[in-house]
């Protein structure tokens, strides 16, 4: 049988996952955690403590600040010390709660054991709710607040509960050592998400580089099955490695083979999608009244003296993790959040980690050269590299022409930043530096445009009104 | 780690240059150099010498001393014009004609245009082209080695030009190719006479199967233009077979195989859509077999890849890939 994935474009970098067979460990907790207030899509969260203020992990420390927004709480026991700027990752300001440790006490509503809770509540507002407090949002990258997704606007309904166990991006294995350490949870997780959309079918879909987690998974899937009803209905589908598999628009198209449109959402074509570390979230949430804390971060690089995978209080500051394991190699030139194809390089090691926190990758300044940029020989292996179908050729030259609206009619919005273009390259084009560039550029032109638009409509209603 | 680095994702590259892609083509094309040396001798090596070395020493000239750039050398790509010149030549052009020859491929359809990647028509065909026209006395005389580094060698036209000579005074087909003694196997393995690169048929395959495998070119524009060519003979052999060659003949003879395989599939002179190559791939095999047929030159390839190289622009407007959700 041909290997699933999705239909267009894609490329095949080494997977380098190199810490594969490192098990999840579990960080000694930092003397200080600077928690941020703007961790998710949306509005930061309004803080709900002082300075001074004694705080328990668990206990929440500001409050969804708009409907799109997240709770968050504090990730350590101990005494909030400040309450304002500090520099994230990129060395813009941002503010955080600076909390000072003292010992590691929790919330006493938090089940700390180990037992699996397999029993499902009845109740899908309940467990959306539950989600809502636990500060749950999309650990796959994007951070979009886990109990808006799955509140799905009104007429639109879902046909199918992705879970995202893709890990498409080269070098990341803390989903995949979630899977096979905390395959229950996930599954349990994977369920209550299902039961919060009233959806009867869910796929947890993984790719074929990791065979064992497959296996571990569709074991467990088999043995819950028997616990109850609410387990029917989950799958689990081996897909083709293939990068960008993870992307939400890809893995729609690869598992249900239906395509989102432009600006359009998951929903529309009847699909949620969750990363499996969101479903181990939910799991926690709901099932244990732990909120999303703490988080798996995968820390590697060839160059990198010991490869792991912590699980790691959210707040805790980058290099206190990097010194855990040894210190910034000598060798090391760029040091990552994320993959190498889409992560972002970290210009300040003092920032801290967040919810979405999901690997520290230390790059040598040979595995990530630029080549020299030399003519576009318009081999088209940009087009054929591209997820979305787009010509990053055309748009690169449409972009240094300044024709946004050429630019829009070559739907340089659809683009999703996952830098196939660039990779691919043989004349080593700044590709995607352009087109995000332009992508910017053209997606305000059109919102500019949705909001006159919106007010010339409002107008007309208001003067017929009269 | 004395400063760390700070750049836009994706911060890995598949290592894949031009110059790799390029050198592919190059080791591509070298079962056909090689065969040709085979057949042709050591005249068939000095060809290719001066053919490379010329396209190569222009192209150096043209960038660093008229254009005062770095070289562009590395990227291989005047190597592999280069070698598709000498390859469309015969092995007894005069050493000063294929210089020419590399001049007007490199000088005049490379160089002018703005070098890699600028060019609308493929720079070997440019200057086959040039040759052809202006010497014809030169480019239509094939001479065919008896043996392996053969001394004794004997002249003729090649199975194209025959049957197109013996038409015009009266034989029909059949009794052409059977007082000639032309077989398709000899024609997929052996020497048949003319330019030397398309001597052999399966050597020409292998390369192109090495494209693939690498993942050099896509084989749309190849199949494309063999398919067409196939069909469209069929159509007129089989109303007279008298008059028209068969399907395989036309497949196996002439330029066509090397045409299809390396000239057509030229990155930088065809088009980018799999659409559009496709279409490209139509017109260059029609018009090839419509010169074949009823033009006054035996051989066809050249002039129908040039004329639909004219028409990549367009096609590269019209055609474009699948977009995701977008109808």
């Amino acid at each position: 049988m041909a290997r699933r994935t999705f239909s267009i474009g894609g490329v095949h970098p080494a997977d380098s996952k190199i810490s594969r067979d490192c098990k999840l460990e579990y960080l000694p907790i930092p003397p200080t955690v600077y928690i941020a207030l703007s961790q998710h899509i949306g509005a930061p969260a309004k803080p709900v403590v002082a300075v001074g203020d004694k705080v328990k992990a668990g206990q929440v420390i500001a409050e969804p600040g708009a409907f799109m927004s997240a709770y968050i709480h504090s990730s350590v026991s101990g005494t909030v010390k400040s309450i304002g700027p500090r520099k994230d990752l990129s060395g813009n300001n941002q503010m955080v709660v600076e909390i000072a440790v003292e010992g590691d006490e929790w919330m006493e509503n938090i089940d700390r054991a180990d037992n699996l809770v397999t029993s499902i509540p009845d109740d899908p507002k309940a467990i959306i709710e539950k989600i809502k407090l636990g500060g749950v949002v999309g650990l796959g990258g994007a951070t979009f607040p886990t109990h808006v997704k799955l509140s799905p606007p009104p007429g639109k309904t879902c046909e199918m509960l992705i879970i995202n166990g893709c890990e498409c991006e080269p070098y990341l294995t803390s989903d995949f050592r979630t899977l096979l350490e905390k395959g229950e949870q996930v599954v349990v997780g994977t369920a209550l998400i299902k039961k919060a959309l009233g959806v009867a079918k869910a796929t947890i879909a993984i790719e074929d580089n990791k065979p064992e987690a497959i296996e571990h998974i569709t074991k467990v899937v088999e043995t819950l099955k028997a616990k109850g009803p609410e387990y029917s209905g989950i799958e689990v589908l081996s897909l083709m490695k293939k990068y960008p598999e993870g992307g939400e628009k890809q893995l729609i198209d690869a598992v249900m083979h239906r395509q989102v449109k432009s600006g359009g959402l998951p929903i529309d074509v009847g699909a949620v999608v969750d990363n499996v570390c969101t479903a181990l979230a939910v799991y926690e949430a709901v099932q244990k009244n732990k909120p999303l804390i703490d988080n798996s971060v995968t820390v590697t690089g060839e160059c990198f003296p010991k490869q792991a995978n912590l699980i790691v209080r959210v707040g805790t500051p980058l290099n206190y993790v990097i010194d855990y394991l040894g210190g910034v190699p000598e060798s090391a030139a760029k040091v990552i959040s994320g993959g190498p194809m889409m992560g972002k390089s970290i210009a300040n090691l003092e920032a801290a980690t967040m919810k979405g926190t999901g690997g520290l990758l230390f790059l040598t300044r040979e595995q990530t050269k630029r080549m020299p940029e030399s003519s576009c020989i318009r081999c088209g292996k940009c087009a054929d590299a591209c997820p979305m179908g787009l010509e990053p050729f055309l748009l690169n030259r449409l972009a240094k022409a300044g024709d946004t609206d050429a630019l829009e009619a070559n739907a340089v919005q659809d683009c999703i930043m996952c830098g196939c273009c660039l990779y691919s390259c043989p004349a080593g084009i700044p590709l995607l530096d352009v087109i995000s560039q332009a992508r910017g550029q053209v997606m305000g032109i059109m919102r500019a445009r949705a909001a006159a638009a919106k007010a010339a409509a409002e107008a007309a209603k208001a003067s017929a009104g009269s | 780690m004395d400063k760390i680095l700070v750049s836009p994702n994706p911060h890995i590259h598949s290592k894949t240059t031009t110059a790799v892609l390029m050198r592919d083509v190059v080791i591509a094309l070298l079962p056909a150099v090689l065969v040709s040396v085979v057949f042709y001798g050591w005249k068939e090596l000095f060809v290719l010498a001066v053919s490379v070395i010329s396209c190569m020493a222009i192209e150096y000239l043209i960038t660093r001393y008229c254009l005062k750039k770095a070289s562009t050398l590395g990227d291989w790509s005047a190597a592999v014009t280069g070698i598709l010149l000498a390859l469309n030549l015969p092995s007894t052009t005069p050493w000063w004609v294929v210089f020419l020859g590399a001049l007007v491929a490199i000088g005049v359809a490379k160089m002018t245009f703005g070098g890699l990647g600028q060019n609308v028509f493929n720079p070997a065909l440019v200057g086959r082209v040039f040759l052809l026209i202006s010497f014809p006395t030169y480019m239509t005389h094939w001479e065919i080695p008896q043996g392996l580094f053969g001394v004794d060698a004997i002249s003729g036209a090649t199975p194209l030009g025959v049957i197109k000579e013996g038409l015009m005074q009266g034989s029909t087909v059949p009794e052409l190719m059977a007082s000639h003694g032309y077989s398709y196997s000899q024609m997929l393995f052996a020497n048949i006479g003319g330019s030397a690169g398309e001597a052999c048929a399966i050597a020409i395959l292998l390369g192109f199967i090495y494209l693939l495998v690498r993942k050099v070119i896509k084989p749309w524009i190849t199949l494309s233009i063999l398919g067409t060519v196939a069909a469209v003979s069929c159509v007129f052999w089989l109303a007279n077979p008298a008059q028209f060659t068969d399907p395989l003949f036309n497949l196996l003879s002439g330029g066509l195989l090397l045409g299809a395989c390396f000239m057509a599939t030229d990155y930088v002179t065809s088009p980018m859509s799999t659409k559009g190559g496709i279409i490209f791939g139509v017109g260059i095999g029609f018009i090839t077999l419509m010169i074949r047929y009823f033009g006054s030159y035996p051989e066809g390839v050249s002039f129908a890849i040039l004329i639909m190289n004219s028409t990549v622009p367009l096609l590269n407007k019209w055609f474009h890939q699948k977009k995701y959700g977008r109808a």
